[in-house]
């Protein structure tokens, strides 16, 4: 049996699934980032599989996975700092209540 | 001619503007008064010099070998290039007219200078608020009217034309604060510039035809051998009427363009020298200082639209049809201000009338010129009753401001009998009236009777019209003099406040002008200024304009002044029932006059209820509505839309994810299907 | 054709990703949370492995698995109070965040499944990337070379540190 591309992309989109489920359901902020990880996870895998796969001899798909992994470790630290920023000002860090930037 | 003094002439009044209008407020009131004295008097020396060497010189370059007097162009730069035919120029142009012109209006301008350091503080030597704008505002009046009286060419006139209508405009509404001064401000400015209207379309179909603004190629032919000298010549002006005989110029409603062009030109003079009916704004303008309305609204700025018609009058004599309208209007005018000044109470209005009724004098007399009779003698004439008229009016105007600054009021009934407190005003008064009413030997005697010379030999009508005017004139000139100093006294309760005399700075001016006044008519203008240059008579010594007088003209317009003067003297030398008898035995001229015919009125229903109601109304209305309301439902529309929408934006930071995921999908969904 | 030790290494490596994603956002308790996080970057790090992208599976460790991991943990210890597990779902919410899930698996499945099924089915073959050619590459300025990225992101990098501390900075 051989391994095609979609044996890699299907778990992949559903950790993808995952993290859509956990941004819109989950009220902690913390735990909204983590599902924003993991919808960025299942996007690196589909760049990292499709360089694999399609054009096995270039580093394309593997250095835009770098990055990104580079990108998402900034974002991550950036959002945090703001949510503790939050938390100080708020001891609460639910979205739900952080709805003042409206209108 | 060098041209550094004709040069320094028009920069000292525009760098005296800048200085006092830039810095006059950190100077102190005396010394931004000085400086502007100063500056007209350095002009002054400097006009003086310039127009004598003109006159008497004898250079080549002024007077041609047979004895005409020329045209110099002193300098004439290029301003402003639209292309190879549209040039505008500034130049200086030197002629007798505009020498003339560089002798009324600096020594008025210098004598107005030197009045307002004492007209304009009060009894406790306060300066007045604003004295140093005053004295810049003087200064660029003179300095406009010095440009407009030396253009080259049509259009510089008219760009100095409208700088003294906007210097005119700013000393009117000088006393910003008072409503009344604003008012006759706004009026000014607004009448002129309808004038102007037509001065400026006459300009462009003038120009549009000929292809020139220059005056020398309008009405002078250069003469040889001398750069930048030439003479005014009936040919020249011919080559323009060819021009418009053509078939490339059309006649338009019955008229030669030409005629059109020269009207309307006319009607921006009408404007300035407030000939009937656009002499609305004149009167009102009197609520500006008493100094401005000698200098602008009496001597100079006035008198710019009679200037223009001398100026372009062998373009006039072409077409007489139009100097024939400007008879017309000129008499009409001269009748009517003279009929409206035997009324007026107020000293101001009733010497605006007696002003506008002078001009049209002026008027009258270029437009009975012709070069048949006389050699043109309405053109002098008409030149030498704007050069004394200036003087004895100045005059009469700076003794009306020394009452109006002794006694606090514009009224006569305020005055009465103040001949024991202000000698010199009352004296130098009477002698103002007695040039004005044309007794011999005062200035005004001269002038006249050359007018009504040149009326007579035009015809017997309006030599009959014009010296009933002049008759009228000295009528109410001394109905003026007496009521303000005869009739019954008041009682000076406080001898320590009575009315008396002014400091020296403003009785200074008050003497000279009288003196200028008294010896004016005998300045031999025949040989000075006439329409070509070519003297009429030679100078015979002092008593040349004597020798010349037609006698018998001359006798009959002196019998009519002194009767005038004997009627004034009997109703109103002292207190009696007279006035009041013939007033009421004719109440509806005398309330006619007093009401100035009901011209403003008249103005007031065509612009109120015609122009606003019929015109600005709707169309104020259409703006307010329909356009307005256009832009206003646009805008509330998006308003609402919005209001009604930004619930949607509610903060709630998963729903948007999930609103834009699910859009998202719905797309790819849609690509799915149709790939499918 | 594979191994069928390669298999058996893709079907473990399948499942745990599959099961540590839905945990980690199913569970209630955020370390929990954080922790399925961990292992499923894991999982991912060994499915670089097993492609043959073994710098990328050490760097998806050192700074997802080291880095930002470590990052959640320290700020759920900073916000929240321990054993503390988060308030039940509300059903409504649940419903709406499982729709989207299952709306986004259906048309990215189908869209899967219609295209991507047939081809590419065997892997090529590749020879591993050396250290020596990634290298270059990060740094050589040429064709297909990612100088400037590199040191964008640096930059980018820089930018989130200052502002990092800026934002939390005690005032």
């Amino acid at each position: 049996m051989d391994i095609s591309v979609i044996y890699y992309l299907v778990p992949s989109l559903i950790m993808f699934c995952c993290g859509v489920y956990g941004f819109v359901t989950r009220k902690n902020m913390i735990a909204m980032l983590i599902s924003l990880e993991l919808m960025l996870n299942s996007v690196d895998i589909n760049f990292v599989v499709f360089n694999r796969y399609l054009f096995p001899g270039q580093l394309e798909g593997m250095f835009f996975t770098l990055f990104a992994i580079a990108i998402a470790a900034a974002e991550t630290a950036l959002a945090i700092a703001i949510i503790i920023n939050i938390f100080r000002a708020s001891k609460n860090i639910d979205v739900t209540d952080i709805t003042k930037m409206k209108f | 001619m060098d041209i550094t003094l004709p040069l320094l002439i028009l920069v000292i009044p525009l760098f005296m503007f800048l200085l006092l209008g830039l810095t006059g407020m950190k100077m102190s009131h005396k010394l931004a008064g000085t400086l502007g004295t100063l500056g007209m008097g350095t002009v002054l020396v400097l006009s003086y010099i310039t127009a004598f060497t003109y006159f008497f010189s004898g250079a080549p370059e002024f007077i041609s070998q047979a004895g005409d007097r020329l045209q110099l162009t002193v300098f004439n730069v290029t301003w402003l290039q639209f292309s190879e035919s549209l040039v505008i120029k500034l130049g200086f142009l030197l002629d007798p007219i505009s020498a003339m012109m560089l002798i009324v209006i600096p020594t008025i301008s210098f004598m107005v200078h030197l009045y307002s350091l004492g007209y304009m503080r009060d009894h406790h030597g306060v300066y007045e608020h604003g004295f140093q704008r005053f004295y810049a505002f003087l200064s660029l009046f003179s300095f406009s009217m010095l440009g407009l009286v030396v253009a080259t060419n049509i259009f510089q006139m008219y760009i100095f034309w409208e700088l003294v209508g906007a210097s005119s405009y700013l000393l009117i509404g000088f006393y910003y604060k008072k409503p009344s001064a604003v008012s006759a401000s706004k009026k000014a400015f607004i009448v002129t510039r309808f004038a102007d209207l037509g001065f400026l379309i006459g300009i462009l179909v003038l120009s549009y035809y000929t292809g020139t603004f220059d005056f020398m190629a309008l009405t002078s032919a250069p003469v040889d051998g001398i750069a930048n000298v030439s003479q005014v010549s009936i040919t020249t002006a011919e080559g323009i009427r060819n021009i418009f005989e053509t078939s490339a110029a059309p006649m338009f409603m019955g008229a030669s363009v030409l005629t059109w062009a020269l009207v309307l030109i006319f009607m921006g003079g009408m404007g300035k020298s407030a000939m009937m009916p656009l002499h609305i704004w004149l009167p009102d303008a009197m609520e500006g200082p008493t100094p401005v309305s000698a200098l602008i609204h009496a001597a100079t700025m006035v008198v710019a639209g009679v200037y223009l018609v001398a100026r372009l009058f062998p373009l006039y004599l072409m077409q007489e049809a139009a100097l024939d309208i400007i008879v017309v209007v000129g008499a009409l005018t001269a009748f009517y201000a003279a009929m409206v000044a035997c009324t007026q109470v107020d000293i101001k209005r009733v010497l605006a009338f007696s002003t506008i009724s002078q001009i049209a004098f002026m008027m009258v007399s270029l437009g009975v010129a012709r070069p048949e009779f006389h050699h043109g003698v309405g053109y002098m004439a008409g030149m030498f009753h704007l050069f004394t008229h200036a003087m004895f009016k100045a005059l009469l105007f700076l003794c009306a401001g020394a009452l109006i600054h002794a006694i606090g009021s514009n009224d006569y009934t305020a005055m009465h009998g103040l001949r024991k407190y202000m000698p010199i005003t009352h004296i130098t008064f009477l002698i103002g009236c007695l040039a004005i009413a044309g007794i011999i030997p005062f200035a005004g005697f001269f002038s006249k009777d050359e007018i009504l010379t040149a009326c007579f030999g035009n015809s017997t009508v309006w030599y009959i019209w014009m010296s009933v005017v002049a008759g009228l004139t000295a009528f109410y000139m001394f109905r003026l003099y007496y009521l303000i100093f005869w009739w019954k006294e008041h009682k000076v309760h406080n001898p320590e406040h009575a009315p008396h005399d002014q400091p020296w700075t403003m009785t200074l001016p008050l003497v000279l002008l009288a003196a200028v006044s008294c010896v004016a008519g005998f300045v031999p203008f025949g040989t000075l200024v006439t329409w070509n240059g070519e003297p009429m008579y030679a100078y015979e010594g002092f008593l040349t304009n004597l020798k010349h007088l037609d006698w018998s003209v001359a006798s009959i317009s002196l019998a009519v002044a002194v009767v005038a003067i004997i009627i004034a003297t009997v109703m109103y030398k002292k207190e009696n029932p007279l006035p009041a008898k013939m007033k009421n035995a004719l109440p509806a001229l005398w309330d006619w006059c007093y009401h100035r015919f009901y011209w403003d009125e008249l103005y007031q229903f065509i612009t109120h209820k015609i122009i606003f109601g019929c015109i600005s109304r709707p169309i104020a209305w259409f703006d307010r509505h329909i356009i307005d309301g256009t832009m206003d439902g646009l805008a509330a529309v998006t308003n609402k839309a919005s209001v009604a929408i930004k619930g949607l934006q509610s903060g709630k930071v998963q729903m948007y994810v999930w609103f834009y995921l699910a859009g998202a999908l719905l797309l790819g969904a849609i690509t799915a299907i149709c790939l499918m | 054709m594979e191994s069928v030790g390669s298999i058996i290494m893709y079907v473990v490596i399948a499942l745990s990703i599959i099961v540590f994603s839905v945990l980690t956002v199913t569970t209630r308790k955020i370390l929990r949370s954080a922790t399925y996080l961990l292992f499923t970057l894991f999982a991912t790090a060994a499915l670089y492995f097993k492609l043959d992208y073994e710098f990328l599976g050490a760097v998806q460790i050192a700074v997802y698995a080291g880095g930002i991991v470590v990052l959640f943990v320290f700020s759920i210890l900073l916000t929240s109070h321990p054993g503390h597990s988060s308030e039940k779902l509300v059903s409504r919410k649940r419903f709406l965040g499982l729709a989207l899930a299952v709306a986004t698996l259906v048309v990215a499945g189908y869209a899967l499944i219609s295209r991507c099924s047939v081809m590419f089915a065997s892997l090529p073959e590749m020879e591993n990337p050396d250290m020596k050619l990634i290298g270059e590459t990060l740094m050589g300025t040429g064709d297909g070379q990612y100088l400037l990225p590199f040191e964008a992101i640096s930059v980018l990098l820089l930018a989130c540190i200052i502002g990092g501390v800026v934002i939390a900075r005690k005032r």
